[in-house]
């Protein structure tokens, strides 16, 4: 294949990402995706905050109010954080463990596919009669009693992309075990490629409480069960815990990787070694280990009694000792290093009061007496943006700025993406610092407007106004984007100049076979160690030799399709007649492209060795 | 690969050697398997018998966990070398199982 160099048609460009299963291909599509349902998600927040800067405000209806609410919270988890953090995983964890590819590029092909198809399933419901309005968690009492097909919507789009995400995380796992280069043992793997570890596991575990309690849901409203319906002997609680099960966990799969990237830009822009890098990863497992067992602190207010909200309230606070350990090792990885203020590192910096702020109040909510004081009120709201935001999309931001030489080739403009970061922190602050206050004086989450006169109305202009700060950031992001495609200046390999871990030893974007000898990794920050000994590059742990490569394939594209096509008929058999047949073919496109695959041997084919020589008489790759 | 069964056709091995484990295996699955058919019979004899069900359910809950011990280990080969990796996630789901199962039995339903 000595086709790849060569200029492509807009068709065939569009065909090879639709049939790609190259990771880094791969992570630019969840990029795409994710950073599009980001900005769908964004507008619902400003929507929100719109219809909240003055009481009394008819800017949307109380109904429409639920569903812009419902879809902004199942939006940025579901949509935008997941895939955002699957793109930096696909694009750099298998160059950080020295591998060609991950162990199944076919599954990571079919994963995507599936949360796209999710996703676009479930925001079509904006056009087919309204979205989903019972919040993200979607509580069965209330959830039950929706009318229309927005919850239908949520039940399926979430249960598609669900299992895409699954998928996703069975492969990270099985790569990480199985594909790591000759002397990359489990202690010397960066700490990003540790913390997609512990996530993917996270993912193995808390999904399928999800995957049942939505099938559970998909039956109560569809096919006449009643798991859920306490007149005919169901329990309503039952998908509020299945639903925390999943969901707890869900948060420190969102914060995990988010702790991986900020770690290694700690590390690389203050020129040190992560301090106590054995004890980051203990507190990365110590915190996966913990998750699954708080989940029954968001329902300290259901009546689980005294003995159980004492269990998880406990247990709950113990998960701030393991983050003290990071918050600690990150500020002693930053003193005495030669810091430089990129704008990466400036969301790593000032993500550290901004999440601390988050625990803080977090270790506050997990007091359940306390917590009744809390319970659905504005504090809430503050607490857990602190934490997802300024955890999480502090860290995509940040991590966009780092890794997109490595994923495109080219530099994102340093002025502006600085102006993003002050924008962004300025409004990030603004908007929620005061809800904090908002929530202690009693105002209740989830409402579409409010009276004047209860001394709401200022902080509730404050908190809009940093909302315009946060938009305005996110458009001169968007500026930067395109002026960084349009100018296309090509950099280097080690565009920051101090990277330390293998994906930097590569040229940037690196070829399709990531390696053409696999490394040999002698420690810790392996390219560092090498740069250290005047090495220009890593030392190679095999000769030149063939690449095996996988084929592209359409049939993950068609089996989502498929997915998709069933879901519409699932959600319309009970008023169209159309709709078991459209379901039954929806499954037989399913069934037969699994088939299809089946029985279609499909070796892939091999990078010769002249091939691989040829590169390098030809200059860059 | 470090999983790889000891009886893997390599020919370095001695022949000698593989074909001795190769008894030593064969022997501990069939010890394993009467195992499992007398742990079956105590099981239904436990039942069939009038004891008071306070004896009788958790009798055979430790007999159905020991009999999965047997199947993983000496059945599905856990036993061997190399399994360390399955062992943790396989441990790990069984504690998230079993901390939901707690949960539900304790303060949903009862």
């Amino acid at each position: 294949m000595s086709t790849y160099a060569q200029k492509k048609g807009v068709g065939a460009v569009l065909w090879d990402y639709l049939t790609t299963v190259d990771h880094k291909k791969i992570a630019i599509l969840y990029l795409i995706a994710g950073g599009f349902f980001f900005l769908v998600g964004g507008l619902e927040a400003m929507f929100i905050r719109i219809q909240l800067a003055v009481p009394g405000n008819d800017f949307v209806s109380a109904g429409v109010y639920n569903e812009i609410l419902t879809m902004h919270g199942t939006t940025m988890i579901f949509l935008a954080a997941m895939p955002l953090i699957f793109a930096f995983m696909n694009a750099v964890m298998p160059l950080q463990i020295g591998a060609r590819d991950v162990a199944f590029p076919f599954l990571n092909s079919l994963g995507f596919w599936l949360f796209f198809f999710g996703g676009v399933f479930l925001n079509l419901s904006w056009f087919l009669g309204g979205a989903p309005d019972a919040g993200w968690t979607s509580y069965a009492s209330l959830s039950l009693a929706s009318e229309g097909h927005g919850i239908d919507f949520y039940v399926l789009g979430l249960q598609i992309s669900g299992a895409g995400t699954l998928i996703g995380g069975i492969n990270f796992l099985v790569t990480i075990i199985n594909m790591r280069a000759p002397g990359m043992t489990y202690m010397r793997m960066p700490l990003f490629t540790w913390t997609t570890f512990v996530t993917s596991a996270l993912i193995l575990f808390a999904f399928p409480p999800l995957t049942v309690a939505l099938f559970l849901m998909l039956f109560d409203r569809l096919f006449g069960g009643n798991f859920f319906n306490p007149d005919m002997g169901g329990n309503t609680i039952i998908w509020e815990h299945l639903f925390w099960i999943f969901g707890h966990p869900e948060v420190y799969i969102l914060v995990l990787p988010a702790f991986g990237i900020f770690s290694e830009i700690f590390a690389i822009f203050s020129r040190k070694r992560l301090f106590g890098y054995s004890s980051m990863v203990f507190a990365t497992v110590l915190i996966g280990f913990l998750g699954f067992m708080v989940w029954a602190h968001h329902m300290f207010t259901t009546g689980l009694g005294p003995i159980a909200n004492a269990i998880f309230s406990v247990a709950t606070m113990a998960i701030a000792v393991p983050t003290g350990i990071k918050i600690f090792n990150w500020l002693f990885t930053m003193w005495g290093g030669s810091i430089k203020f990129t704008t990466p590192m400036l969301y790593a910096i000032a993500f550290i009061p901004t999440f601390t702020m988050g625990g803080v109040t977090g270790v506050m909510l997990a007091s359940a007496a306390q917590d009744y004081q809390f319970h659905d009120s504005y504090f809430v709201v503050a607490h857990f943006h602190y934490v997802i935001v300024g955890g999480v999309v502090f860290a995509l931001l940040g991590g966009l700025h780092l890794y997109w030489p490595k994923m495109f080739g080219t530099m994102l403009n340093e002025a502006l993406g600085k102006i993003t970061f002050w924008l962004f922190l300025i409004g990030f602050h603004l908007t929620f610092f005061i809800q904090h206050f908002l929530g202690l004086m009693g105002m209740p989450r989830r409402i579409f407007t409010f009276n004047s006169g209860q001394g709401f109305d200022m902080a509730n202009m404050v908190s809009t106004v940093g909302a315009f700060f946060m938009a305005v950031a996110t458009i001169v992001l968007l500026i930067n984007i395109v002026m960084t495609i349009a100018k296309n200046e090509k950099v280097g390999g080690d565009p920051w100049g101090d990277g330390r871990t293998l994906e930097w030893a590569l040229p940037s974007p690196p070829p399709f076979y990531n390696f053409k000898q696999l490394p040999l990794v002698r420690g810790l920050d392996a390219f560092w160690i090498e740069k250290m000994e005047g090495n220009k590059e890593m030392t190679p742990a095999e000769p030149i030799g063939d690449i095996h490569m996988p084929n592209n394939s359409f049939v993950p594209f068609v089996i989502s399709l498929g997915l998709f096509i069933a879901a519409f008929g699932a959600m319309y058999h009970n008023e169209h007649s159309w709709g078991i047949p459209v379901l039954i073919i929806g499954m037989l496109v399913v069934f037969g492209s699994m088939f299809f695959r089946s029985v279609k041997d499909d070796h892939g084919y091999h990078i010769h060795k002249e091939e691989l020589m040829d590169d390098d008489k030809g200059g860059k790759a | 690969m470090a999983n790889e069964e000891l009886n893997s056709g390599n020919p370095k091995v001695d022949i000698e050697y593989r074909r001795r484990k190769s008894a030593e295996e064969m022997r501990y699955q069939v010890v394993s398997f009467a195992m499992m058919i007398f742990l079956t019979f105590v099981a239904f004899i436990a039942v069939g018998y009038d004891i008071s069900g306070w004896f009788t359910i958790p009798f055979i809950l430790v007999l159905a966990i020991i009999q999965v011990g047997f199947q993983l280990y000496y059945f599905m080969h856990m036993s061997h070398k190399g399994h360390e990796a399955p062992a943790l996630f396989l441990y790990s789901g069984v504690f998230v199982a079993f901390i939901t199962l707690l949960a539900f039995v304790t303060i949903i339903w009862w």
